[in-house]
């Protein structure tokens, strides 16, 4: 029973009083700044990752993690009392949690997206402890050309599969890999795209790209479509949920989980498409359609439960191949590098406090989101009044602090506000800045390993299809591409024959 | 036809990707090539471009089919006004200390919003100080100045 030797090494990684702060520390910074309207999991994590450079790697990662699941969590109480989003996966949650308000069900609404989320969280350690081991085993098998093919399909099916335009996506991976080429070549010492300035030759930090994109991109197209809000306040009411609804909601958690835990692992899968099919499922499933957009407990506890699944599964390819399969994971890619950890198969064998520890801090996490967010709802619910134009700057005061903290130099912040103009910029031409920042992240690894690859292959391009595992990551690739691609084409020729 | 190209989106996004191909190209032209079995410090950046130059072309041709419009406003004034308050920020830091640049930054990114009331833009601003200071400087204790002496 290795599994249970593993997780109790786990338990003493986490169990550290230091390791534990910086825990509860992350999931109370996250839930907080999740609730603020107007501010996602991606701009939330971008902006505390240089605080989290001080610390130890383990306590970093460990802190991180509870941003993201923090920030998620938060999102749902946003979805739940007003009828707007914090992020997109929270869509689903407004349609019928927001009704559950109106009709002063919140209190059993929040409850069960609690507890959903909290079963789901549970679930999705176990299956991390169970699947990850194997998962890294078979990649540690893995040389240059498997890991090429590998990457290559985790940034196409990634950019096929995320919201937006599929063709507009792949560009933007694109432009992610020539990002990351800025810089010294490791092979040839050569200084590519520095244009003689000394900062740019050890390239750009993801920290200033993330927190130009994803923080102050998104301010600025916020000052200019400022959203109405309808907070729903009057009263939260008592938090226990009937037995009719308990009885409701054990079959959507349930399934929801397991949806989320399905699209968790697929790269570029949002959780707003977990949580989505889940509202659908459940929808089909009832006896009794017509109840779902009316405030059907059953809309709020499938889809919470599905897309904390997902939040939580995303880290399986993450920790054991190196593969970030959403612009979150990216990030803690990002931060790993940052601590001068070989993101891949081999975290596990080399770093088990890490693997493990932060496994487990994931699940006290969920339990101290449980404890944090139900009894301290009236100050959630508080922070909900407080008007945008008093949240900006303290994002800016954040971001711009944590970003010269980097270097201690002005540079990085003309950077950074450099990339904020094309973050707005991107976002108004509808050019998703995930699939880019997925690129830029991998960029650098996929270079040399293609590099390595035709050496061993003495500049022959067919050892990615000699190879069986490389087979069969082009083959997955081939299949995505024409699944995806299907339809559309279905439709043009429709379109020229009608 | 003209006044439609101003706001068509793919037509930009294309140009976009288009131009950026086309510009990494030319700075990489005399970067040596080598060859696939060697591969030189220009063959992934150029190789990227290329198929780059490709999806541009292709954008911008759906573009002009389809004529789809960009949504939403330009916040013109959040957009020139942010950046600025980040650089200015990184200049006073190196100028004049963390107080000042701090104030400076409150004061010039509130600016850009479409409301600005003097006496609450005080107020946070001694509240994002007294926070930022608290949490940088003295819990994780980063060296800079609170205000340079002269």
């Amino acid at each position: 029973m290795e599994i249970f030797h593993n997780l109790i090494f786990g338990f003493s990684v986490a169990l550290s009083f230091q390791n534990l702060l910086y825990c509860f520390l992350g999931c109370f910074l996250g839930t907080l700044i999740g609730v603020l309207p107007g501010i996602g999991p991606l701009a939330t994590i971008a902006m505390l990752m240089p605080i989290t450079f001080a610390l130890p790697p383990v306590a970093a990662l460990i802190m991180l993690a509870g941003i993201y699941y923090g920030a998620q969590y938060g999102g749902s109480t946003t979805s739940i009392l007003v009828n707007l989003p914090g992020e997109t996966s929270s869509v689903i949650t407004c349609i019928d949690g927001y009704q559950m308000a109106r009709q002063g069900r919140a209190g059993p609404a929040l409850a069960i997206a609690a507890i959903g989320s909290f079963f789901a969280g549970t679930v999705c350690t176990l299956i991390i402890a169970l699947f990850g081991p194997p998962i890294a085993e078979m990649a540690l098998k893995f040389a240059s050309p498997e890991y090429f093919s590998l990457m290559m399909m985790g940034l196409i099916v990634a950019a096929l599969l995320a919201p937006g335009d599929m063709v507009k996506s792949l560009a933007m991976v694109l432009m992610g890999l020539l990002l990351g080429c800025i810089g010294t070549d490791v092979d040839s010492g050569w200084r590519r795209f520095s244009f003689d300035i000394i900062e740019l030759t050890d390239g750009i930090g993801f920290v200033v790209i993330a927190i130009g994109v994803f923080a102050l991109g998104e301010i600025v197209a916020n000052l200019g479509d400022p959203e109405e809000r309808s907070v729903f306040t009057s009263n939260v009411g008592s938090l226990f949920p009937s037995k009719d609804d308990i009885k409701r909601s054990v079959g959507p958690i349930i399934r929801g989980t397991m949806l989320g835990a399905f699209f968790g692992v697929l790269p570029g899968t949002g959780p707003a498409i977990a949580s989505f099919s889940s509202y659908m499922i459940e929808k089909k499933a009832a006896k009794d359609p017509s109840r779902f957009g009316k405030g059907a407990i059953e809309g709020v506890a499938g889809p919470e439960a599905a897309n904390n699944a997902d939040a939580q599964c995303k880290f399986i390819p993450m920790l054991t191949l190196g593969i970030p399969a959403s612009g979150t994971m990216a990030l803690m890619l990002g931060a790993l590098m940052i601590h001068g950890i070989a993101p891949g198969p081999t975290v596990m064998t080399q770093r088990p406090d890490l693997f493990w520890g932060l496994i487990v801090s994931m699940w006290l996490g969920n339990v101290m989101l449980l404890i944090l967010n139900l009894p301290l709802i009236g100050l959630w619910v508080s922070l909900l009044k407080v008007p945008y134009r008093l949240l900006f700057p303290g994002i800016m005061v954040f971001s711009c602090i944590g970003i010269y903290s980097l270097n201690n130099s002005p540079f990085e912040l003309y950077l950074t506000a450099l990339f904020g103009l094309f973050g707005f910029l991107w976002m108004k031409l509808e050019c998703s800045p995930v699939p880019l920042m997925l690129g830029f992240v991998l960029g650098p690894m996929m270079e040399e390993n293609l590099r390595r690859a035709m050496l061993i292959s003495r500049g022959n391009p067919m050892v990615f299809l000699t190879r069986p595992i490389s087979l069969a990551f082009v083959i997955v690739t081939i299949l995505v591409i024409i699944v995806m691609a299907a339809p559309a084409l279905r439709k043009r020729r429709g379109v020229i024959t009608g | 036809m003209k006044l439609e190209l101003r706001s068509n989106k793919d037509f930009w996004s294309g140009v976009m990707f288009f131009l950026t191909g086309a510009g990494a190209i030319l700075i990489a032209r005399h970067y040596p090539f080598g060859s696939t079995l060697r591969m030189g410090p220009g063959y992934f950046p150029i190789v990227l471009s290329v198929i780059l130059m490709v999806f541009g072309v292709y954008v911008m041709l759906r573009g002009l089919r389809k004529s789809e419009k960009i949504q939403g406003n330009w916040s013109i004034r959040a957009l020139i006004v942010l950046p600025f308050s980040m650089a200015l920020f990184g200049i006073l830091m190196e100028l004049a200390g963390f107080v000042p640049a701090l104030v400076a930054l409150v004061f010039v990114s509130a600016a850009s919003g479409r409301e600005f009331k003097f006496k609450e833009v005080l107020l946070l601003t001694l509240f994002l100080g007294v926070l930022s200071v608290a949490m940088f400087i003295w819990g994780l204790g980063l060296p800079y100045p609170l205000i340079n002496k002269f």
